[in-house]
């Protein structure tokens, strides 16, 4: 394909994503939601991510419906695994009972190793059979199908996941240490004085924001970085041959930990929220 | 990249994914895991006990066996002592037997002897006297001579 294309070409054709939106003309793609503005859905990301979480659930859930006591299965005891190991952290930063944030660990952990593990998928596997159902299914021209398979390099799914935390930040924060405390912690840090409120509520507004922010950006950033890389070695021809493989080494190493830090910053955060100063 | 109702969709799909994994995933796992540990921990626990059971009951069968030995030893001591006992008394009957017969022995020896002795007195005598009286035949009335005749037969 990149041979019918330029090079930029080809890099903006996999960094785009597969867009719906309602025109007046009734439902749209790609191209023409170009103004479409806030409300335009990526088709690929949502398919992608919550196909990927059911197959998370389904799979987990498959372990739990067969869960026994006695000697398990090999899919149980690596359910267990993973479970004991989320559970093991989550025990180590949170003090306190809360129900949620365990399983919340948990989700985060799974979903975003599992829509990180798509950048290992060949860079032009899946959008190349995307344009061939384009093609032959509804006879559309390949380089108008888009379909970028990674939804962690959708800065859309990063910020929601971020967004999700954040609200629990703020609903345990304001749970735990009513609306006088929370409001308290904001102005009343790091400066302990009446005259300070202004600056501290900056100062306190801004380490807020950061959270979730920061998370965001971090899983997008590293992973957006990382197809990016994997879309230009797929451009140099035949030289992609020796680098790919390095590059996806180091890759495994990349998503098992930005789904990890995810996680443990979703635990301490929520640790923070749940302590009282 | 630009950000677009996508930022809801997720949202939306988050949440849902979280409470379905906290209603329907999580619990049963974590709580077949703590069920499984406490059977692990019963299970040792229940295996030490029987190992420390073994223990005792292997003191106590080294115990008993130790006793049998002990008695077992004691019988065979005892029995010992009675065979001995039973030979001594046995070879102290038959020595007094020995003894008695050897006497009863000596004792019909010394009669039988006594009596040949004065049988042979008696003949000595007779043939004394039957010598003395074919020598006195003619001097000496036998009558008369009887005594020294006895007297000398006394004296032998």
């Amino acid at each position: 394909m990149a041979s019918e294309i330029t090079t930029s070409e080809y890099i903006k054709h996999h960094l785009t994503n597969a867009t719906m939106c309602s025109t007046d003309q009734g439902i749209a793609f790609n191209k023409a939601c170009a103004d479409a503005g806030f409300w335009a859905w990526h088709v690929d990301t949502l398919a992608w991510s919550i196909g990927l979480g059911i197959l998370f659930l389904w799979l987990f859930r498959s372990a739990a419906k067969k869960a026994t006591t006695g000697v398990p299965g090999k899919w149980q005891a690596f359910v267990e695994i993973v479970i004991e190991f989320v559970n093991d952290n989550v025990r180590d930063s949170f003090h306190g009972r809360n129900n949620l944030i365990a399983p919340l660990a948990l989700t985060i952990f799974v979903w975003v190793f599992l829509m990180n593990l798509m950048d290992l998928v060949p860079v032009d596997v899946l959008p190349w059979l995307a344009g061939q159902v384009g093609y032959y299914g509804f006879g559309m021209d390949p380089h108008d199908v888009y379909m970028k398979v990674v939804p962690t390099t959708d800065l859309n799914l990063t910020l929601a996941l971020a967004l999700g935390v954040f609200f629990l930040i703020l609903f345990y924060s304001i749970k735990v240490k009513g609306v006088g405390g929370f409001t308290k912690e904001l102005t009343m840090q790091p400066f302990n004085h009446w005259a300070f409120i202004p600056v501290n509520f900056i100062l306190e507004s801004v380490t807020l924001l950061a959270r979730p922010f920061s998370l965001a950006l971090r899983l997008f950033g590293n992973l957006y970085a990382g197809e990016l890389i994997f879309i230009l070695i797929a451009t140099l021809g035949l030289w992609q041959l020796p680098l790919h493989f390095p590059w996806a080494v180091f890759h495994i190493l990349v998503i098992v930990l930005q789904a990890f830090i995810f996680m443990m910053l979703t635990i301490v955060y929520l640790s923070l929220a749940h302590e009282d100063h | 990249m630009n950000i677009n109702a996508t930022l809801i969709g997720q949202l939306i799909a988050f949440a849902v994914f979280v409470w379905f994994c906290m209603k329907y995933v999580w619990p049963p796992l974590l709580a077949a895991i703590e069920e499984r540990q406490k059977k692990i921990a019963d299970g040792l626990e229940a295996s030490d006990r029987a190992e420390k059971d073994l223990e005792l009951a292997q003191q106590k069968a080294t115990e008993k066996l130790k006793e049998a030995k002990a008695q077992a030893a004691e019988i065979i001591e005892q029995a010992k002592k009675r065979a001995n006992q039973l030979v001594d008394e046995e070879t102290q009957r038959g020595h007094a037997e020995r003894e008695k017969i050897i006497t009863q022995g000596y004792a019909e020896i010394e009669a039988e002897r006594n009596r040949a002795k004065e049988e042979l007195r008696k003949q000595v005598a007779a043939l004394a006297v039957a010598g003395a009286q074919q020598i006195l035949q003619r001097e000496i009335d036998a009558q008369a001579q009887n005594d020294i005749v006895e007297k000398l037969v006394a004296e032998l």
